[in-house]
């Protein structure tokens, strides 16, 4: 498991070793790019792509921020296709910026997320960002259930068996910050996949009252790395 | 030769106040377009600036703004006001004198904008807003004169390039405007002058004065190896702060103010009334120390540089500088701030913080006497200024690009500003200036009918929240937990090195850190108890070239009777074990010591240029399987620890290999993305994170890392990777040194062998701040933490 070389700061994640795990009785394993692959269903989840975040910025007449997220996003999510053979793709949501920003996608990102598409089984679960139909191909839906696990953007507090998006959670641990997945055996929250994202600290009240007893968190980069779950307020951030 | 109204002379005559020479040489030039009035501390610097103003305005002045006052402080505004009142209103003239800052009402601020009083006293980003109103060109119209105060420590930072567009901005609204600067004593007032008006500008000298009455002071205890807190000497300093009316304190760093501070009180056994002030410090505590300073209260103020401006303490008759200066203009500035009178001697004390501080001391002590001050010559005006510039005049309304090059390259650091220079700034604010031309629909400026405006004038309001060059290091608030008493301020990267139980020092006194809440950091009282963890982050000064290369110079000499026993000593040993650093060529010990092998490189290139020789040269040993673990750096060398002996060092100095290195480290290194960041905010691409912003949407934003990392992986010839690699070559980066000093070795490399460590080395194991080395080791150790977190939670 020791990685010799400093994970990328930026680029694409190789995912030499994913963290493998069950979520009711499913086999299950979190890719360090911080994908999901169910290969007993030859399903990738990703969720909160927001493409397009850049161009909704500048719309609404803020910063110009350098316009090459999506396309980072894309050779992102390439990589982690291309690894996996995915046959079914779900996109948890937030996967636009907003409607508006999937219409305005550049030519080229377009085409790229189109060839991506291409001959997959691809959902569009609605987030908060993207509540609606976007119009790229694919099914749009509220949520999705696979084999007794429902996909959904946000979690619902009382939910087993569930996999979700949104918070963005991250966690630190030996100096490193790194966005992270959680998992209690009864609930999955993804991190976001996106090149332009922030995060949430997992130790935030929003997600320790989400996660049960012995969660863990399982840190992104060059490897996946479970680590228990930050609970106590981190004064290391 | 102005003259002044006959009130005014009067009233001056019953003070039986005369005027200085400088001040009627003022008079004298009161028609010239620029002048720079070059003046110690004390001699009414200030007023001179004003006299020819006064003499214009006379008795009855029309209405009008006549004279704009800038100062870099919003305090000395205030005082300024209250200064120049009392002539004014002693000799009944009709002038009106108003201050405009952060702090003036609403309210106040538009009654100025529709009826500006004749003089204005404001700070340059005051004046930044005040020109990015579109009502400007009718509140500025008629302005005569336009002075710049203390305008040698605004030409230190952007804020004055920000200030001189400001003005060149003022000057086409008022054709005509005279230009005034004063300064205090600088190395090169023709390049001060420069900066002030590129166009011409006479120079006018003061009579400088008695030299200043400084000494180094004598201590029973030599001082000790390493360390910046000078505590040793308190028993001395006490001493000498008993035998004066009012000493000042200097130090160089806030944690160390404090330290001192905390430790001060504990030995203060004849309680005399002490302060501390400094710039972490929450508002009502500094002004109460102010406040008490000025009534008289107390007898000696220790504090950084948050005082080496400003008001006028009256009666300080002793400055006692704690810690080397690192800087001898510094120096002789802060010593002026004793005996403020005119033509007294300036008492002041070096108190050297440890051994090595000695020989700085010493060195600095003979350059003041020599006269010979520092200063780097300052750079071509930063882009990111003028990009926010832009900005500013789009928000205040629609320009000509032609006219506006024009009007930039009047201001004396953009005189040499090519138009290819300006039009990629003006290209960036318009689209990003991206290769991926994504935003022809969503342009922040528009060129419409031969002028460029905002494509959206909303956007003026969030252009004007983010104005000025100063960018604020993300602070967190420190309170009382429970009585939530404010304390002051943590930088968030000290904040976030704290576990709940350690104690720090803040305010002078010891607190417990229970936790994070909201943003800030809360803490409980803990009296009595050693503080565990001491450093909070501040400004550190990098020891300037001159002195540095006094220092090689001195340790060339066969003997030291200028110095200290102990001091000399410990040169000679060195001499004997090893050798002593020589100006013109690069000495490298290595040796072995407690298991690891240890690399020293004495530079003496200053303490950031030696950080980033560290960051360079580990890099370069990770690459030749050195495996380096980590390393410290000082103003003087560089300590790099790790498993591997290096044994020809010679290669790791390779001046391309390391250009490159900068290159290529350029990717990841925080540093370089803070100097990013600083650039980013500055020229408008990112919003300044405010408290309560960051608090809401910490999801939503993003770091700023994240734009640099995409921007070199997609668009490597951005003009702001363009900016952010050319202020890396001073600041905290500051190549620049590294370069220079290559190139004065010029491949002349002493590698010393040696079986322990070497006195010189010594000090520096003792250093704080240690640069773990993000390598092999880094990625080791992340997987242990989580392999024994997960042992301990039972899940592995």
């Amino acid at each position: 498991m020791t990685s010799l070389h400093p994970p990328p700061a930026c680029g694409i994640p190789t995912g030499m070793s994913a963290y493998p795990f069950t979520l009711a009785g499913a086999a299950l394993a979190a890719m360090p790019s911080g994908a999901l692959h169910w290969q007993a269903q030859s399903l990738l989840v990703v969720s909160d792509l927001h493409l397009g975040k850049s161009e909704r910025l500048a719309r609404r007449g803020g910063a110009l921020l350098p316009p090459y997220e999506t396309r980072e996003t894309l050779s992102r999510l390439d990589v982690a296709l291309e690894m996996t053979g995915a046959a079914r793709v779900i996109c948890l949501g937030d996967s636009f910026d907003d409607i508006a920003a999937a219409d305005g996608l550049d030519e080229g990102d377009r085409l790229w997320l189109l060839r991506l598409m291409a001959g997959r089984d691809w959902i569009w679960v609605e987030g908060n960002h993207d509540a609606g139909p976007v119009d790229v191909g694919g099914s749009h839906r509220a949520e999705v259930t696979i084999a007794d696990i429902t996909f959904r953007h946000i979690a619902v507090p009382a939910a087993v068996a569930e996999v979700s998006g949104h918070y963005h959670p991250k966690a630190r641990i030996g100096g490193q910050a790194r966005t992270c997945f959680l998992t209690d055996g009864q609930r999955l929250i993804l991190p976001a996949f996106g090149a332009y994202t922030g995060g949430l600290w997992c130790h935030d009240p929003a997600l320790s009252t989400l996660m049960g007893d012995g969660a863990l968190a399982i840190l992104t980069g060059r490897t996946a790395l479970p680590v228990p779950m930050p609970r106590r307020p981190d004064p290391r951030r | 030769m102005a003259l002044l109204p006959p009130a005014l002379s009067d009233w001056f005559a019953a003070k039986g106040w005369t005027l200085h020479p400088h001040q009627r040489d003022m008079l004298a030039c009161a028609d010239s377009g620029a002048t720079l009035l070059i003046a110690p501390t004390g001699g009414g610097k200030t007023l001179a600036g004003f006299l020819p103003t006064l003499a214009e305005l006379g008795t009855k002045p029309e209405a009008g703004l006549h004279t704009l006052y800038i100062s870099p402080l919003k305090a000395l505004t205030a005082d300024i006001r209250r200064n120049l009142r009392s002539p004014v209103e002693g000799a009944g003239l009709a002038i009106r004198i108003e201050d405009r800052t952060g702090d003036t009402t609403y309210t106040q601020r538009r009654r100025q904008r529709a009826d500006p009083p004749h003089i204005l006293l404001t700070t340059p980003e005051s004046l930044g807003l005040l020109l990015s109103y579109e009502d400007a060109p009718r509140m500025f119209q008629g302005l005569q004169r336009v002075i710049v105060d203390e305008i040698h420590a605004l030409a230190e930072s952007k804020r004055g390039d920000q200030l001189m567009l400001l003005i060149a901005r003022l000057e086409t609204l008022a054709p005509g405007l005279r230009r005034v600067g004063l300064s205090a004593t600088v190395e090169d007032p023709p390049a001060l002058a420069r900066f002030l008006s590129p166009r011409g500008c006479d120079i006018l000298h003061a009579d400088p004065g008695p030299d200043p009455d400084i000494q180094m002071l004598e201590t029973d205890a030599p001082p000790p190896w390493s360390g910046g807190g000078g505590r040793y000497a308190i028993p001395a300093i006490l001493e000498q702060v008993a035998r004066h009316k009012t000493t000042l304190i200097f130090h160089n760093t806030r944690a160390q103010a404090e330290l001192f501070f905390h430790d001060l009180w504990l030995q203060n056994s004849d309680d005399l009334p002490i302060g501390i002030h400094h710039g972490s410090l929450s508002r009502e505590q500094r002004e109460r120390v102010e406040q008490a300073m000025v009534a008289g209260a107390l007898r000696a103020i220790v504090c950084t540089g948050s005082l080496d401006l400003g008001i006028d303490w009256g009666d300080v008759d002793l400055v006692i500088q704690v810690g080397a200066p690192k800087n001898v203009k510094r120096l002789v500035q802060r010593i002026g701030r004793a005996n403020h009178r005119y033509n007294a001697p300036s008492k002041a004390l070096l108190v050297p913080a440890n051994r090595f501080e000695v020989v700085e001391c010493i060195a600095a002590l003979q350059a003041v006497r020599d006269h010979d001050l520092d200063g780097e010559p300052r750079g071509p005006g930063p882009r990111d200024v003028l990009c926010q510039h832009i900005l500013l005049t789009a928000a205040a309304g629609p320009f000509d690009a032609d006219a506006l090059f024009a009007e930039v390259t009047r201001a004396g650091p953009y005189a040499d500003l090519t138009r290819p220079e300006f039009d990629a700034c003006l290209e960036f604010t318009a689209t990003g200036g991206y290769a991926l031309r994504a935003y022809d629909k969503w342009q922040r400026l528009l060129f419409r009918n031969g002028l460029w405006q905002l494509r959206d004038p909303r956007t003026a309001a969030l252009i004007r929240q983010n104005l000025g060059t100063i960018i604020d290091t993300e602070t967190l608030k420190v309170r009382l937990k429970r009585f939530g008493t404010p304390l002051g301020e943590v930088e968030e990267s000290f904040a976030a090195s704290l576990t709940p139980g350690d104690t720090f020092l803040i305010g002078g006194q010891v607190v417990r850190y229970e936790g994070l809440h909201e943003l800030t950091v809360e803490v409980s009282r803990q009296p009595g108890r050693d503080p565990k963890v001491a450093v909070f982050n501040g400004t550190k000064f990098a020891t300037s070239t001159l002195l540095t290369q006094r220092i090689l110079a001195m340790f060339q000499q066969p003997s030291w009777p200028e110095l200290p026993r102990h001091t000399a000593e410990w040169l000679s040993l060195q001499r004997a074990v090893s050798r002593l650093p020589e100006p013109d060529r690069l000495l490298v010990e290595s040796f072995p010591h407690d298991g690891r092998e240890h690399l020293v490189i004495y530079g003496f290139a200053g303490r950031n240029a030696q950080q980033t020789l560290g960051l360079l040269i580990t890099k370069r040993m990770e690459e030749l399987g050195l495996a380096p673990l980590g390393f410290v750096a000082t103003d003087y060398a560089t300590l790099i620890w790790g498993l591997e002996a290096v044994h020809d060092p010679a290669p790791l100095f390779d001046a391309d290999t390391l250009r490159e290195g900068l290159e290529g480290w350029l990717s990841g290194n925080a540093v370089m993305k803070r100097t990013f960041r600083n650039t980013a905010i500055i020229a408008g691409l990112i919003e300044r994170s405010h408290q309560g912003r960051r608090k809401t949407g910490r999801q939503a934003t993003f770091s700023s890392d994240i734009l640099y990392d995409t921007l070199r992986k997609y668009d490597p010839g951005h003009l702001l990777l363009d900016i952010t690699r050319q202020e890396a070559l001073r600041g905290l980066v500051d190549f620049g040194r590294v370069e220079d000093m290559l190139r004065r070795v010029a491949g002349r490399i002493d590698a010393v062998r040696l079986t322990r460590v070497t006195p010189l080395a010594a000090p520096l194991f003792l250093e704080p701040s240690r640069v773990p080395v993000e390598g092999a080791g880094r990625e080791r150790l992340m997987q242990d933490a989580a392999d024994r977190l997960m042992q301990a939670a039972g899940l592995a």
